[in-house]
Parts: C-alpha cells; structure tokens; sequence
C-alpha cells in the first residue's frame, strides 16, 4: 500500500498498463510535452516517447474517431478528454462509431479504447465548464461507464476499463485529483468493473452517490448518526452496468433509499436507480425512492448561484429526515 | 479608408483600455476578487481593436475564451464586464456567465464562447440572418490558432464561402494552443493559405500593428458588405503572459524567454503611443489618464453591485412563448 493522490493513482495506473501491454497508447490535447492540463499524464511521454503519447491539435472528433479506427486494428488508446464537456464535440464518434461496431458487425470487430477526463461540477467555471456527463453515455448500449471516487478506486478501475475489451467512458473529477488515499501498488490490482462499494454500513436508509456527491455523504451520514439515523452509503462507482446485488442488496436490508446526485435530476441517474430499485425491491421499501439533485438549470458562474444549484448538505439531511419517519 | 486623427486616438485608447483591464483583472483574480479562470488578451490588443473599428455598431462578433479585449473593443461596459467577472447581479449575464459568456446583443457581440471554434458558425448564422433580411451587417468571428483546427471551423468556412455569406474570419494565430505550437499542429506555414481550399480569400496581417489590421479589416469588412463573400484574416500575433491567469503562479513553461522578449519588443501598446506622439497626433498620457479613470469607476461600480439573489437560480430557464408555461428550471 502507498498513500497518494487521486491524480498520481491514474497516473500510476496508465503507466503501468502501458508497460503490461505495449498496444496501450495514450492520445489527446496537451497529454505529452504539457504533461496533461491536469497532469494526470505527467511524466509519461518522457517514459515512453512520442509512438505511445501522442499530442494532437484542438479537434475532439477527429482524435476519438482515430482511437476507434486504431482500437478495430488492435490497439488500445486511451483518449484523455482535456474535460469531459468536449467529448461532447466527439459524441458522433463515440455513440455512432465506438459503442456501436461490434454489434452492429455481428461481432467481427471490438473497440477496446478508454475515454477518460474530468467531469462534473468545479469551482465557479459556468455553465459549459461543469456538465455532469454521464448521463450522456449511460444511455447508450455498447458504452461501460466509470465513476470513480477515491484515489484506490481510480487505478483499480481505469486498469480494468484499459484491458476491457469494450468502450469504456471514465469520468473523473477535476475537484477530486488532489485528495489522498491508500492505493495498492500491486501491479496486478484491479477492480472489476459493474461492482458497487458499500462506503459505510448502516441499517435505516441506503444513500446512493458518487464523486464529490459520495464524499458529502459520509458527511451526512456522520452528522445523522448523532440522532440516531442509520445511512448505509453505497457507491455504484461504475454506473453501467450497475451492481444489482450490491445495490438491491443494500435497499432489501435498510428498507429505504435515496440517491444524491449533483447533475441536473431530470432522466439522470438517481431517476434510473430509483426505476431500479422500485422494479427489484418494490415489496422491501418502507418509503418511496427519493431523489436529490443538481437544480434543473444550467450551472451558474455566481458562487451562491452555485450553490444553489448543487445539493446541499442540509437539504439531503432534511430529505433523509423525511424518508426515514415515513 | 484613411483614419482621422480622433479615431487614430480611438485606436490607443481602446487597446490601452483593453491591456489595463486586464491588468486590473489580474490583480483581482490575485485578490480572490474574481473566481472562477479569465484568459487574458494581453498582447493581443491591436488584432481586436484593428477589427471592430473597421466594423459599425450593428455589426455582429463572435468571441472565443480569451474574449474580454473583443468585447471592449466591440463598445462593451467595462463597469458591467468587471461586474460579470465577481458574478455580480449587475454583470452583463447577471452573474450567470463569469468571463467566458460575457455577451451583449445591444452592442452586437454574440458572446464570447468556453468551447473552442464555436463560434464560428454562430457568426455565420448571423451573416446569414443578416442576408436574408437583404441588410448590409456583416458578422465576424474571433479564434485563435488552436481553433483553426476544430472541425466545425472549417465547415463554418465552407459554408459562408457555397452561400457567399458577409463574414469575416479572424484567426488569431498567436503561435500556441495552450502549450501546444501551431508550426507543430498545422502543416501550411501560413494559415491564410487554408482559405484557398474554400475558395475565399485568405490575407495574412501583422497582429502587433494596429494600423495594418484595420486597413485588412476594413478590405475584408467591405467586401462582406458588399455582397462579394467572406475572408479569412490570419493576424499573427502573441499572447505575452499565461494561457490563463493563474498559469504563472504555477510555473508552466513551454516558451524561452528570448522569444518572449522578442515579441515584447513589438507591443503596441508601446510602439502605437510612440508613433502618435511623433506624429504630433496626440498626447497619450491624457488617453491612458481617461482610461484609468474608466477603469476605476468599473471596479468600484463591481465592487458595490449586490451578487444576485440565490433564489433566482433557477429563473429565466426558457423563454416565455406562451403565458402560463413556466420559464423556470424545476
Ligand atoms: C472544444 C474545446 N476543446 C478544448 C478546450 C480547452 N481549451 C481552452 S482554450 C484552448 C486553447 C485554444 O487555443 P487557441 O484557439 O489558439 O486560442 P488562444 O488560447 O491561443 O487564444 C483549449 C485547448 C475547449 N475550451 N474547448
Ligand atoms: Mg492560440
């Protein structure tokens, strides 16, 4: 076990895949000679030169579209997304291309390519700087999508998505690649992809959320404890596919749910845990499912805009509340 | 078009208007005043301003995530900029947008853009706009050398070529895309030169001379009016400071100082007084004591705006087509 930060664990993880296997390479905006915008890719061209991390210009579809055609020939890039709001300008390439060859070739080709950048809300970056982005690829058949929340969880889950032979979208979290954390330095570490993590154990509600959203969590979970309510809190960390067993598991024992979530709450994620959970454990619930989520708008600039928009502690407290004296 | 010696000044004072907004930008990015990242214009003033006074007020530009010296140059308030910037209610977007989204339509200016290349078809939809309303505006489109390589730029290109649409693109090609050097990221020595592709003009300029930009702009603005199609302007210029604001506190460093310096040598924010005073033109010393004054009125009036109420978060999430639906996120 090493301690260190969420940025080094990626870091870690991309080196050392690209050492198990040489198809690994790495491609993206400023990845090489800039070391990443957020130095996750720090230190890796020196490592391993120019044919395995390659800089590209300004032009997110044409880099993903090559990592696909690269990916069908055998190879495994591992696109970085200077942040996730611009894969937005790669959608084409990932949902009608990567997610899509090998159904749709009736199997006579994979794409094993990772996408991989930060996402979701930073500080005070506006409106197109702060998308939660998942919910853009879940939806798709085809796609693998990652959440990761701690520094351990990063490198075991992005070496999983790397030898996955599938497309696998992996989100990190700009406002998370300084936190610290015990990271095995196992080279053969990984964690499966499709399994969820009980964070804290309890027995009155279980509090579905990830990322930043996880970490507020526990902080509710531990202010609740002191009167007496009991949060389960679990992290799905790879949000397709989803770990039922885990996750129905966790509802079959606490009778209640709640799903906290920081992007905008209509058709995201916690509307698809609670269909989830209502379909698979409708006879154990004590209360409905309730959701907590980013306002239904666009992220403002202003701080307490903001705010206003991002979960707050004392509203998931109150929610949680309320669910539990149903 | 020969400039009079009143607008000669109006060439200085909006580019010493831009360079010591960003100054104060700085300042107050330094003093937790503004959040969020502001990429500064610095060294870059003469491409802006060289442009929009080749324009008319109903004129239309699109800006890019460096866009505080085109919305200056464009007439924008530097009172309701700043406010912009500290996420005040008084801020051109009402503290919606902080420094990357500043727009405002009265004046023409269609929004400066977070996403790179964007808003090169947005400009050619306002030409387009503009055309089918048989009026003579024309619609420019900022980027930079980094955007010349986005995708829907160079369909952008295509399409105000095939509907000969009144805009003008201005690529400012200050030789980096944040680190990343555009003789590595482009194969033509001269970006002007991809305009032949597209069968428009493509004219390359001086960025660091005020006078030379607006003489190209003024060409390619009248033929946009005229009804004979877009340019391609390739200004060449430099940004002299970071990316963005707080690169330097971190100590990034991807260019030699030799070339900084060599660049520096060329500011015109130096180079542009000095012609005018011996020209006999102006004394630049009152225009940069106006400035000032501008300026410090656009931070205390900042400063003194309320921020906007958090309950209005949620407000003006569409526009009201029919009374009765809600505009309102939910
Ligand atoms: C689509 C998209 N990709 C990446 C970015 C991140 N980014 C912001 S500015 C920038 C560099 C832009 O370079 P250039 O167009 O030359 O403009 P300059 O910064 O030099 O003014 C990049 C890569 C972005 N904002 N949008
Ligand atoms: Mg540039």
């Amino acid at each position: 076990m090493a301690v260190m930060t969420y940025r080094e664990a990626l870091n870690l993880a991309l080196r050392e895949e690209m050492h198990r296997d040489p198809r690994v390479f790495l491609i993206g905006e400023e990845i090489g000679l800039y070391d990443g915008a957020y130095k996750v890719t720090q230190g890796l061209l020196k490592e391993f030169g120019e044919r395995r991390v390659v800089d590209t210009p300004i032009c997110e579809s044409g880099f993903t579209g090559v990592a696909v055609g690269a990916a069908m020939l055998g190879l495994r890039p591992v696109v970085e997304m200077m942040t996730f709001n611009f894969s937005i300008l790669a959608l084409d390439q990932i949902v009608n291309s990567a997610a899509k060859l090998y159904y749709m070739s009736g199997g006579q080709y994979s794409v094993p390519m990772v996408i991989r950048g930060p996402g979701g809300p930073a500080h005070q970056l506006a409106a197109q700087h702060s998308q939660s982005m998942e919910v853009y690829f879940y939806h798709v058949p085809g796609l693998k999508v990652v959440r990761p929340s701690t520094p351990r969880d990063a490198k075991g889950l992005l070496k999983s998505a790397i030898r996955d032979d599938n497309p696998v979208i992996f989100i990190e979290a700009e406002t998370l690649y300084g936190i610290k954390g015990e990271v095995p330095d196992d080279p053969e570490f990984t964690i499966p992809l499709g399994k969820a993590e009980i964070r804290r154990e309890g027995t009155d509600v279980t509090v579905f959320a990830y990322m930043g959203m996880m970490y507020r969590a526990l902080e509710v979970a531990e202010e609740l404890a002191k009167e007496g309510i009991s949060c389960e809190v679990v992290d799905p960390r790879t949000l397709r596919p989803m770990d039922i067993e885990t996750m129905i598991g966790s509802v079959r024992k606490t009778h209640r749910a709640v799903v906290v979530e920081a992007g905008a709450g209509f058709a995201g994620m916690g509307s698809e845990i609670a269909a989830f959970v209502t379909e698979n454990a409708f006879d154990d619930l004590d209360a409905p499912v309730e959701r907590i989520t980013g306002a239904n708008a666009p992220m403002p600039y202003a701080k307490n805009l903001e705010q206003a928009k991002t979960p707050s502690k004392e509203k998931i407290i109150a929610t949680i509340r309320r669910v539990c004296s149903a | 078009m020969a400039l009079d010696s009143i607008q000669l000044i109006e060439l200085y004072r909006k580019m010493r208007l831009i360079r010591r907004f960003e100054e104060r930008v700085v300042e107050l990015v330094n003093r937790d005043e503004i959040p969020g990242v502001t990429h500064e214009y610095v060294g870059q003033e003469a491409v802006a301003t060289g442009v929009c006074v080749a324009l008319r007020p109903d004129d239309v530009i699109t800006s890019t995530h460096r866009g505080h010296g085109h919305i200056l140059a464009k007439g924008g308030d530097p009172r309701r900029m700043m406010a912009e910037l500290m996420g005040k209610a008084t801020g051109y977007n009402r503290g919606r947008g902080g420094s990357m989204h500043i727009a405002d339509l009265s004046l023409g200016i269609y929004g400066a853009n977070g996403i790179v290349g964007a808003g090169a078809p947005i400009a050619c939809g306002a030409a387009l706009a503009a055309k089918l309303a048989r009026s003579d505006r024309v619609a420019v489109s900022f980027f930079g050398d980094g955007g010349m390589n986005q995708g829907v730029v160079h369909e952008a290109l295509n399409l105000a070529a095939i509907w000969t649409l009144p805009v003008v693109f201005v690529c400012e090609n200050n030789g980096y895309a944040i680190s990343a050097p555009i003789s590595q990221m482009a194969k033509v020595e001269r970006l002007a030169e991809r305009a032949a592709g597209y069968g428009m003009p493509g004219v390359a300029v001086d960025g660091m001379d005020v006078l030379a930009v607006h003489a190209a702009a003024s060409q390619a603005v009248e033929r946009a009016r005229t009804g004979a199609g877009p340019t391609l302007l390739e200004c060449r210029t430099y940004r002299f400071v970071g990316h963005f604001t707080a690169e330097k506190a971190r100590g990034i460093k991807y260019r030699s100082d030799e070339e900084v310096a060599r660049w520096r040598e060329r500011d015109p924010l130096l180079t542009y007084p000095q012609w005018l005073r011996q020209q006999g033109i102006a004394d630049p010393a009152r225009v940069e004591a106006e400035v000032e004054a501008l300026l410090d009125e656009a931070v205390a009036f900042a400063r003194q705006s309320p921020f906007p109420e958090a309950e209005e978060a949620l407000d003006g999430m569409y526009a009201v087509s029919y009374p009765g639906l809600p505009a309102r996120g939910w």
